[in-house]
């Protein structure tokens, strides 16, 4: 069976190559690992200034936020300026005034949350808040861990296995396998199986740390999870291998990022589109990373099974395979029959 | 066509794009004879070598391969190729290299790896399998893509200049592999502009201008053209054609 040798190849050249190994293997737990720590580490609660306040807003704020009391505005506005504080209260009357900084509308918003909290409060009721999916201690990176870990997925395994095709390319070894019975769609099975190998490590290694160490939220099932990364690295695969084929060199290959991998980041739900003109969203259904997105945020959020996800599944099989068929066609460039 | 022919190549013209590389060919190999294609580089040589292997294919005319037209998947394990560069794994040793080719013709377990034992004797390297290419030094790599191409035992050895790069001493060692295959009935192809070489091959073939301009063995084309070389006898039909055309 040619298919297995090619893939037998690759998988040795691939363990002498330690350095690759490292790069897929850590490099995905690595950013996914930093990316949670900036997340999850973001300020929960404001520092605030208050000037001449009633004790009675102040022990209220309390509950809040930081709160320091200070003697004049002038020395809040120094607080401020020097982003020692996000924001300052001062009362004129019986009426607050506040003053944020406002560069940051991360911070912005949770001076805002905060004021509306206790203005809350005041009223007449409190009301109950139900979530349907999630909870109230759901951050955002873990609303957005499964889309990350779905992209560096993808991410990874494009450029290794792009570079990897490539360097056949470059080498003239594809030329010269091409001079032997080796079928084109041999050498595209091929790949797809030798990568598929590690990938699929790859793939579990950053599902496991994901779920086990960072502790993002696991409604569905681990299988389930499993089998939408692993069709997600094989388009990824699948693609990686074809664009390699319209480039001359790693320099080509990586002007594809930009083109090709950054929009299915930004298109892929990270950033919700419901207001984004029509043509945005269109696009975002020509990318394979939005149907992969949206099962992982189902299983993963919501508690979904494969089978309510089955429509986002059959779209990525299918443009794993179109991207798979388009490489074999790809490869007549070097051989006509 | 006769059966005696292992190539037979009719009109055969190859374009790419807008630019002709070669232009009415015409072009029969005998079984057991070693064809020198001589020219200098940028004639086609490689294209015309191409065609045979079945890598390209014909824009005008057809090429045959052992009775089958070319490009065609069946005519292509009795095709023993050995490109201009060396197309090898680097971070694999040699004997995992030929393992590679080797199942690529779908020899596989003992068969393949006694195989592998000879091929590596065959071009001196049999203690150096074990060593990774990329540690290889340019001559070993010539020897590893020869051993290469013989590794499936083809009836037609196609050779893109075999001996570019390596010292007279190998260079020797190579013909005299190459008239040792042509006696066990292997027919050769071969590239080159070492004019010294030229001497060695039954039958010349001299391309130039997106043609072949003379056709015949060393001798006869050292006696038509009245000069004592190959050398000689190549300048003087490009010459020839410079006139003609003009």
């Amino acid at each position: 069976m040619r298919v297995l040798s090619i893939a037998k190849r690759l998988i040795k050249q691939l363990i002498g190559d330690k350095r690759s190994i490292a790069l897929m293997f850590v490099a995905p737990v690595f950013v996914m690992y930093l990316l949670s720590t900036i997340l999850t580490s973001a300020t929960i609660t404001p520092n605030l200034n208050v000037i001449s306040a009633p004790d009675a807003y102040v022990n209220k704020l309390q509950s809040y936020a930081n709160v320091t009391k200070v003697d004049s505005e002038e020395i809040a506005l120094k607080n401020l300026k020097d982003k020692s504080i996000d924001a300052y209260i001062v009362f004129t009357g019986n009426k607050p005034k506040i003053t944020l900084e406002g560069a940051d509308p991360s911070i912005t918003s949770l001076v805002m949350n905060t004021m509306n909290k206790i203005s809350l409060n005041s009223a007449l009721q409190k009301p109950e808040i139900n979530f349907l999916h999630g909870s109230i201690d759901m951050g955002a990176f873990d609303s957005m861990a499964p889309i990350l870990m779905g992209f560096f997925i993808f991410f990874f395994v494009f450029l290794i296995a792009g570079i990897a095709f490539l360097r056949e390319r470059i080498s003239g070894t594809l030329e010269r396998i091409l001079a032997t019975p080796l079928k084109r769609w041999e050498i595209v099975l091929g790949y797809f199986l030798g990568f598929g190998m590690f990938v699929s490590f790859q793939t579990i290694i950053l599902q496991v740390f994901s779920i086990y160490v960072l502790n993002v939220p696991m409604a569905g099932s681990f299988g389930a999870v499993l089998v939408i990364n692993l069709v997600l690295a094989g388009g990824s695969l699948a693609l990686g291998t074809l664009l390699s084929a319209f480039a001359r060199n790693e320099f080509q290959l990586f002007q594809f990022i930009p083109i090709v991998i950054v929009p299915q980041m930004m298109f892929s739900g990270i950033f919700d589109l419901r207001n984004a003109p029509a043509w945005a969203r269109i696009l975002s259904k020509i990318f394979p990373m939005t149907y992969g997105a949206e099962a992982l945020r189902d299983i993963m959020l919501r508690g979904k099974s494969l089978i309510d996800v089955k429509y986002d599944l059959m779209m990525l099989i299918g443009y794993a395979l179109l991207f798979l068929i388009l490489n074999t066609l790809a490869l007549k460039k070097y051989r006509k029959a | 066509m006769s059966n005696e022919n292992v190539v037979e190549i009719e009109h055969y013209k190859q374009q790419f794009g807008k630019s002709v590389v070669l232009e009415n060919i015409n072009l029969s190999v005998k079984k057991g004879e070693i064809l020198g294609l001589l020219g200098p580089s940028g004639s086609g040589k490689t294209t015309l070598i191409k065609a045979i292997v079945g890598m390209n294919e014909a824009t005008e005319g057809s090429v045959f391969v052992l009775q089958t037209k070319m490009p065609s998947l069946s005519a292509v394990p009795k095709i023993g190729y050995m490109a201009q560069s060396d197309a090898l794994y680097e971070d694999l040793n040699a004997y995992d290299n030929i393992l590679f080719f080797a199942s690529l013709y779908g020899m596989k377990g003992k068969v393949a790896k006694k195989r592998a034992d000879e091929v590596l004797e065959l071009v001196l390297l049999k203690s150096d399998g074990k060593k990774l290419i990329k540690n290889f030094s340019g001559g070993m790599k010539r020897r590893l893509s020869l051993a290469i191409a013989l590794v499936h035992k083809p009836e037609i050895l196609i050779l893109d200049e075999p001996t570019v790069g390596i010292d007279p001493v190998l260079r020797n060692e190579f013909w005299k592999e190459f008239e040792r295959l042509r006696k066990e009935g292997v027919t050769i192809i071969i590239t080159t502009h070492v004019m010294d070489e030229a001497e060695h091959c039954d039958r010349l073939a001299l391309i130039r201008n997106g043609g072949i301009i003379a056709i015949g063995t060393p001798q006869e084309l050292k006696e038509n053209s009245g000069e004592s070389t190959v050398e000689g006898a190549f300048l003087y039909y490009g010459k020839e054609t410079e006139v003609n055309s003009i």
